[in-house]
């Protein structure tokens, strides 16, 4: 979202289009992140199945960022077509908007799953039948509204707190349902590659492809699946391709694949093949986000507070209003992200949030955001009146019998 | 290092509060009381004889025979450290010759009585602060040998606003730069202009923000601006030197901005300056009178009743080498807008900030805190919460390793062949 300020209120409702080239102008930044990231981690892992056919993966990529590379970087479009087109990558079914929406409103989520759904069958021909949400946000309650929209498997983060003794290296069943599975993310080796990859204070540094092998081996025998989840821009965009992350991505499926006991598979493989071990009960939210692996990183101060409250109430309103771009625009407006940016957990410290953030404070993004919000308060008063206007004209002309 | 010594400073200053013209005072009395808490003996010199007395160092007058002045005399005698427009406007080519003479005299017969003074006075370091005081400081180091450090805490070109600098204030500025061991700046900004106007080596100069003392603001909110506020009108306060340097005039377009989405706000200005007509005269152009309330200059309890009041502080400045100012409003709990141009701004983080003439941005900062009370009360706590550790004791704890620094070097010059730590030992003179 660009830096939208109270005089564009009423006066114009882009809010997205910024054109900056700075880290605003969101297709500088695709262009950016195509280049470093999705093209070269693309092309090594189609070398990947071409050399190991065992090899395989899966991805989770929202509806908003697949509606940017289509604009700004199609080529991007074009090879994960052919990823999926090699039968060894599924794809997983998110919300379209990468929005909060499982928290706020059951009906905008199953709209906006479902809105995805459709995207993907258009783009890649295939429907998901794994569930992962926003930031792997998760609970008993959202793995149920999976479950109800027909999904066979959930992903969340194996976090100490919701596993207790257990181990994530098992498939679960969610608490209260009935068949869903549940796949949980192994954070320590996950964040290995995802966090420390090129950490030189970290002890595992330098982290080879054999090394890393060698502790996934090390589960064996106790474990029936390691799920590695992780942000695809770990590859060539937090980790920069100097780091040798791209030679790293490359040697592993062979190094994996030395130790006969081992294998890969995708998520809907993952949970045909095992019986879920036990049961987990998880009443609050837990999510890959911070050490917290909480919620705190969206709602955690009032600011952030007031910008979803507000959203979500406007919202009520729009979906009965008929105006599809509207209701788009406050779709767009739900993209988790603007929230993080509002964060002020640890402003004071210039962490993640700070280097992740296009603005200059969490309060430069409220002050956008909130303006964003007042536009919209008017556009919905206009599309509001202009429908009454419509029920008013046809009351004042009924139809005649004559007339028909 | 058990028996390290610590350092023992001759500290040479223009102004003291209550006899302060600007924050020249101010920050010499924060670093001095910091200072010696620390456990820092220190010798305070100021070039004037004058009535004062604290607890925390011994004052030695330059001028002892001077009679005791009243506040007036002292005030002109200070008024060295204002920007030259304060007192002449209309000056296009630097400080009159009879001013700046007048001045500058004053400044070399501080300087001929350096030298005794240091000689009296027992020091392993000299610590001078802005031009008035660097010819006293050279001399003085001539004399005892001691480590000088400059700290500045404006320029010429801050003082001039750039275009009319005084060429024997700068030449003075230069050759303190110059002598001194280590410069001491208040800001990265202030750092990057010695090095660039005035060619010093970066390492040279280290940067030392300036702190603030923590005292809860207990004040009863003004009575007329209460009224204001039961009438559910806000209050956008200015504080600061009525001066180009402060941008008044960028105060003044912000507020017509502002004025057009939330006209039942009040500008409040509390300062005065050569350029106060000018903002007065600006403001009823543009037809805002009614919506300004002009309070003069404003000191302790006043100006902590006005604080009560505001829903926000702005800072517009188009140049400052560091600005306390914003920080007094933190302290009473009140959400700060500083401009980028500011020294201060890069130590803030729970601040809005803009760029000074970016005036369409800081009206829009300014009317989302009026309309959201959750931004105004999270600016308004966190804000508090992070001025309470920006505190003198910080920079003097950072004056105290760079004296030590200098002492160590400076000893090891001084008697070749001996440890830094034996030599701090000897005995000065």
């Amino acid at each position: 979202m660009r830096k939208y300020r109270i005089f564009d209120v009423g006066q114009n409702s882009s809010y997205f289009n910024d054109e900056s080239g700075t880290s605003l102008d969101n297709r500088a930044i695709i262009k950016k992140v195509a280049g470093k990231c999705y093209l070269p981690a693309n092309a090594v892992l189609l070398q990947n199945i071409k050399n190991n056919p065992e090899f395989k993966a899966s991805f989770s990529i929202s509806g908003l960022a697949l509606e940017q590379f289509e604009k700004h970087a199609p080529e991007v479009i074009d090879s994960f077509k052919v990823l999926v087109d090699t039968g060894n990558v599924e794809l997983l079914s998110e919300t379209y908007y990468h929005s909060l929406a499982s928290i706020y409103s059951e009906e905008e989520f199953i709209n906006q799953v479902l809105l995805h759904r459709k995207k993907v069958q258009d783009l890649f021909g295939v429907i998901p039948s794994v569930f992962r949400n926003t930031e792997l946000i998760y609970s008993n309650q959202i793995a149920k509204m999976a479950e109800k929209m027909g999904y066979r498997g959930i992903l969340a983060e194996g976090a100490d707190h919701i596993l207790g003794w257990r181990s994530p290296t098992f498939v679960y069943k969610p608490i209260g349902t009935e068949k869903i599975k549940l796949l949980l993310k192994h954070y320590r080796l996950s964040d290995d590659i995802a966090f420390r990859f090129s950490q030189r204070s970290w002890e595992g540094w330098p982290l080879t492809a054999p090394k890393f092998a060698d502790w996934v081996s090390s589960h064996n025998g106790n474990a029936n699946t390691i799920n590695l989840f992780m942000d695809y821009e770990t590859f060539g965009e937090h980790q920069w391709e100097d780091t040798g992350i791209f030679e790293f991505l490359k040697y592993l499926p062979a190094e994996i694949l030395k130790n006969p006991d081992n294998n890969f598979i995708t998520p809907s493989e993952a949970i045909d093949r095992y019986e879920a071990k036990g049961e987990l009960d998880v009443p609050h939210h837990v999510s890959w986000a911070d050490t917290e692996r909480d919620l705190s990183a969206w709602i955690s101060n009032d600011l952030q507070r007031e910008a979803l409250d507000t959203l979500y109430a406007l919202g009520k309103e729009i979906i009965h209003v008929d105006d599809p771009i509207l209701i788009e625009d406050w779709r767009k407006l739900q993209t988790s992200d603007h929230f993080y940016y509002m964060c002020t957990k640890w402003w004071n410290d210039g962490d993640v949030h700070k280097y992740f953030s296009p603005y200059e404070s969490p309060y430069e993004a409220f002050i956008a955001y909130m303006n964003v919000m007042q536009d919209m308060r008017l556009r919905l008063s206009d599309a509001k009146k202009r429908q009454e206007h419509e029920v008013f004209l046809h009351k004042v002309k009924p139809l005649r019998f004559s007339e028909v | 290092m058990a028996s390290f010594k610590l350092p023992s400073v001759l500290m040479f200053g223009w102004e003291f509060p209550p006899f302060n013209s600007g924050g020249l005072g101010v920050a010499c009395e924060g670093l001095s009381k910091a200072l010696s808490s620390s456990g820092i003996p220190l010798t305070f010199v100021l070039p004037f004889k004058i009535p004062i007395s604290v607890p925390w160092c011994k004052f030695v007058f330059a001028d002892e025979s001077s009679d005791l002045m009243n506040d007036i005399q002292i005030r002109s005698l200070f008024s060295g450290y204002l920007s030259h427009s304060d007192s002449f406007p209309s000056q296009k080519y630097g400080l009159p010759a009879f001013v700046s003479g007048e001045i500058i005299e004053r400044v070399r017969s501080y300087a001929l009585k350096a030298g005794g003074i240091a000689k009296k006075n027992r020091h392993s370091v000299i610590h001078v602060h802005d031009w008035l005081t660097y010819p006293a400081g050279i001399a003085a180091k001539e004399v005892s040998g001691r480590p000088l450090v400059a700290h500045i805490h404006a320029t010429e070109f801050d003082r001039s606003g750039g275009d009319n600098v005084n060429s024997d204030i700068y030449n003075i500025e230069l050759e303190g730069f110059r002598q001194a061991d280590a410069i001491v700046a208040v800001s990265e900004r202030t750092k990057k202009k010695v090095v660039s106007k005035y060619g010093i080596p970066a390492e040279k100069v280290k940067v030392v923000y300036n702190g603030i003392e923590f005292k809860n603001n207990s004040a009863i909110i003004e009575r007329n601006l209460d009224c204001l506020k039961q009438n559910g009108n806000k209050i956008v306060l200015f504080v600061g030197r009525i001066t180009l340097q402060k941008g008044p005039d960028y105060f003044v377009s912000m507020a017509e901005k502002v004025l057009s989405h939330e006209p039942n706000t009040f500008f409040v200005v509390s300062g005065s300056g050569d350029t106060e007509g000018q903002m007065i005269r600006m403001v009823a152009n543009k037809g805002l009178s009614s919506k300004f309330i002009f309070c003069g200059f404003l000191r302790d309890q006043e100006l902590d009743r006005v604080y009560k009041a505001a829903d926000i502080f702005v800072m517009p400045s188009v140049s400052e080498p560091f600005g306390l100012v914003p920080l007094e409003a933190m302290i009473s709990g009140v959400p700060v807008l500083v401009s980028k141009e500011s020294g201060v701004s890069e130590i803030l983080s729970s601040a809005l900030k803009s760029h000074f003439w970016d005036t369409d941005d800081m009206a829009d900062k300014v009317i989302s805190v009026l309309r959201h009370s959750k931004l105004q009360n999270n600016l308004s706590a966190h804000g508090n919460q992070e001025v309470k550790a920006i505190h003198w004791k910080k920079a003097a704890d950072s004056l105290i390793s760079l004296y030590n620094s200098l002492d160590n070097a400076f000893s090891m010059f001084l008697l070749p062949g001996s440890s830094a730590t034996a030599s701090a030992q000897v005995p000065y003179l």
